[in-house]
């Protein structure tokens, strides 16, 4: 069970959240290996060599040996978990994810950090609006995006237990808190923040913060907008779209990703072949790359901000 | 070579190392480390062996420069403003939501850049296409190539060095920075290169260490393999990273600085005021 708790004050980054996880999930299995490609200083997982030095390996820059050495170190048993930004842990080691990993039914968890607008000045080299997209097709791979930190510390400890192919993105830095210390979710459950009666808004990673919020301030403005928290992508949950979306005017998917093959993509081909006749809008980015700037700017830029669903919003459902 | 030619650019690598810090403490953060290594060859490339027209970057006949290390943008925007690509102005809007100077070398965006790099490894095969498109052009332009040493753990340089060895790509001169470190600490402990130069020999190529804070030693080598007809040319940097300032060469954790500290400002602006002295006595 999930409660939320924006007010919490105990908040971590969400790379330390992986980390924690991680030593944590060290303590009670000894096959749990974490590999990184000299980003240990980036992701703090740098710690994890001083704990478990024995349970971490920098390969260095070479992510697509990277993923391959975590394939063998699975074959001989071992659970590993990988870290490196989320292009080069997604779009630069596709084929070794797919094939290695993937096609062997070898078991590789993976962490792409920074996804989307939160490349921030790393710029558009860094960025990624497409990892969701690619993942998806991966047969039986499980993507997830992390709403907040107490959601990351959950789905790195349910990957753990579990043979495959396993995505999850997230900011390296701190978001917005969502979730009570204590929550605990369903993989491929989506979790239902607010309920509404006039537009099903679904979203993952840290834009469910800023689509709660929208909501929240909508409301008073007579729009009833219920929200979505899809932090499983895939395996979808279908069953909560159909429930969900009866009776609403619209359905809106809100995604730090390009509106091609992501939530949107998927939540748009539940919508189409069941034939559900209420009208979708994606809200993403549509045919751009990435670019430089602070986060803040790039979350603007690309109309990823509260203000802009909340616009977006009021446009569809001006009657 | 003329007389005050060294000394020429050992005052162009002075203000390029001087624009490097200015515009890195004045946004706060930057790859420091990586940028201050390059300084030199940088210097020499720019200020005497690169054909280019810095009022026509997009000059067909131009030489090119590939800079696979592209963390290492700033060092290369501080060469080209000295250069006359774009105003000094400029270098202080990098990565500024907008600007025309990204965090990593955009060939879309910035008058001089000749290849977009930012994903390690990818800027080798980069070159060796562009070596080639010159050799098939029948043109004599030269590209140059800047590859890190923590660089080199990634595949895809060794399948571009096969190929530029290979296919005996003498107008790809091949610069590899040996500045010990990559970004989690000493290359030698992350992921052991072992003796570099000996390496790429053994793939097929003319090779040569220099002292990579020396320009006259670069001048030497790139010389020398003007020599070489038959063979693809290695010139290994020897450098540290941070090159140029005591302090930052000495810095544990120099690959990303946060210029944050006293300390930190202190050393950056004693840096600045003996840069700006010795280009002061010696640029007149
Ligand atoms: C494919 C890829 N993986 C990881 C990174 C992150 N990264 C940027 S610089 C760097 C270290 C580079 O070390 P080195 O090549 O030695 O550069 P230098 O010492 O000259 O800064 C890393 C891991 C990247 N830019 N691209
Ligand atoms: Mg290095």
């Amino acid at each position: 069970m999930f409660r939320l708790d924006v007010n919490r004050d105990d908040t971590q980054e969400m790379r330390m959240s992986v980390v924690h996880a991680l030593q944590d999930l060290m303590k009670e299995n000894d096959k749990v290996v974490a590999l990184e490609a000299d980003l240990g200083g980036a992701s703090g997982w740098t710690n994890i060599q001083k704990t478990n030095p024995d349970r971490f390996i920098n390969v260095g820059i070479a992510e697509a040996n990277m993923v391959g050495v975590a394939a063998g170190l699975s074959a001989t048993g071992f659970v590993p978990f990988i870290h490196t930004f989320g292009p080069f842990a997604t779009r630069r080691v596709f084929d070794q994810v797919y094939l290695s990993g993937a096609y062997a039914y070898n078991t590789i968890n993976i962490y792409g950090s920074d996804p989307g607008f939160t490349a921030g000045p790393n710029g558009g080299t860094h960025t990624t609006w497409e990892d969701v997209a690619l993942m998806r097709t991966i047969p039986n791979a499980v993507v997830c995006d992390a709403a907040d930190d107490v959601q990351m510390d959950w789905i790195i400890k349910e990957f753990a237990k579990l043979e495959g192919i396993h995505y999850v993105r997230g900011n390296r830095k701190g978001v917005k808190n969502l979730y009570a210390k204590d929550s605990t979710f369903t993989l491929g459950k989506a979790n239902i923040l607010r309920e509404g009666d006039d537009v099903l808004l679904l979203s993952a990673g840290q834009l469910v913060s800023e689509a709660l919020q929208a909501a929240n301030e909508l409301a008073s403005e007579g729009i009833d907008v219920e929200v979505m928290d899809m932090f499983t992508i895939k395996p979808l949950d279908v069953d909560a779209i159909l429930k969900h979306s009866q009776g609403k005017k619209h359905i809106v998917v809100f995604e730090n990703h390009s509106i091609t093959g992501g939530l949107g993509s998927a939540v748009a081909e539940v919508v189409a072949e069941k034939a559900m006749a209420i009208p979708l809008t994606r809200v993403g980015v549509h045919e751009l790359f990435g670019q430089v700037g602070s986060q803040d700017f790039l979350q603007k830029e690309f109309g990823l901000t509260k203000e802009d669903i909340k616009q977006k919003i009021k446009e569809l459902t001006i009657v | 070579m003329k007389t005050n030619e060294v000394k020429d650019l050992q005052v162009l690598s002075a203000n390029i190392r001087l624009d490097i810090l200015k515009m890195l403490s004045s946004l706060g953060y930057g790859h420091l480390g990586g940028s201050m290594s390059i300084v030199e060859v940088l210097s020499v490339l720019y200020g005497k062996y690169m054909r280019y027209d810095a009022s026509h970057p997009t000059w067909d006949k131009r030489d090119m420069l590939v800079l696979s290390k592209g963390h290492a943008g700033p060092a290369l925007y501080a060469t080209l403003a000295n250069r006359g690509f774009f105003d000094k102005e400029m270098l202080y809007t990098l990565n500024a939501g907008g600007t025309k100077l990204p965090s990593h070398p955009d060939r879309t965006k910035t008058p001089g850049v000749d290849m977009t790099t930012g994903s390690l490894g990818q800027g080798t095969s980069s070159a060796a296409g562009i070596a080639t498109g010159f050799k098939l052009k029948g043109t004599d332009q030269k590209v140059y190539l800047i590859v890190g040493d923590g660089e080199l753990n990634e595949g895809q340089c060794w399948e571009a060095f096969q190929y530029i060895a290979h296919n005996k790509l003498n107008n790809c001169l091949v610069f590899i920075d040996n500045n010990k470190r990559q970004l989690d600490g000493y290359v030698s402990d992350i992921c052991n290169p072992f003796d570099i130069e000996a390496k790429m020999k053994a793939f097929g190529f003319h090779t040569v260490t220099v002292d990579g804070a020396n320009e006259k030693a670069i001048i030497d080598a790139i010389e020398l393999s003007f020599d070489v007809k038959d063979q693809a040319i290695c010139i290994v940097l020897d450098t540290i990273k941070g090159q140029g300032v005591p302090f930052f060469e000495k810095l544990e954790a120099n690959h990303s600085v946060k210029f944050n500290t006293d300390e930190i400002k202190q050393a950056t602006s004693e840096a600045i005021t003996s840069l700006e002295a010795f280009i002061a006595k010696e640029g007149a």
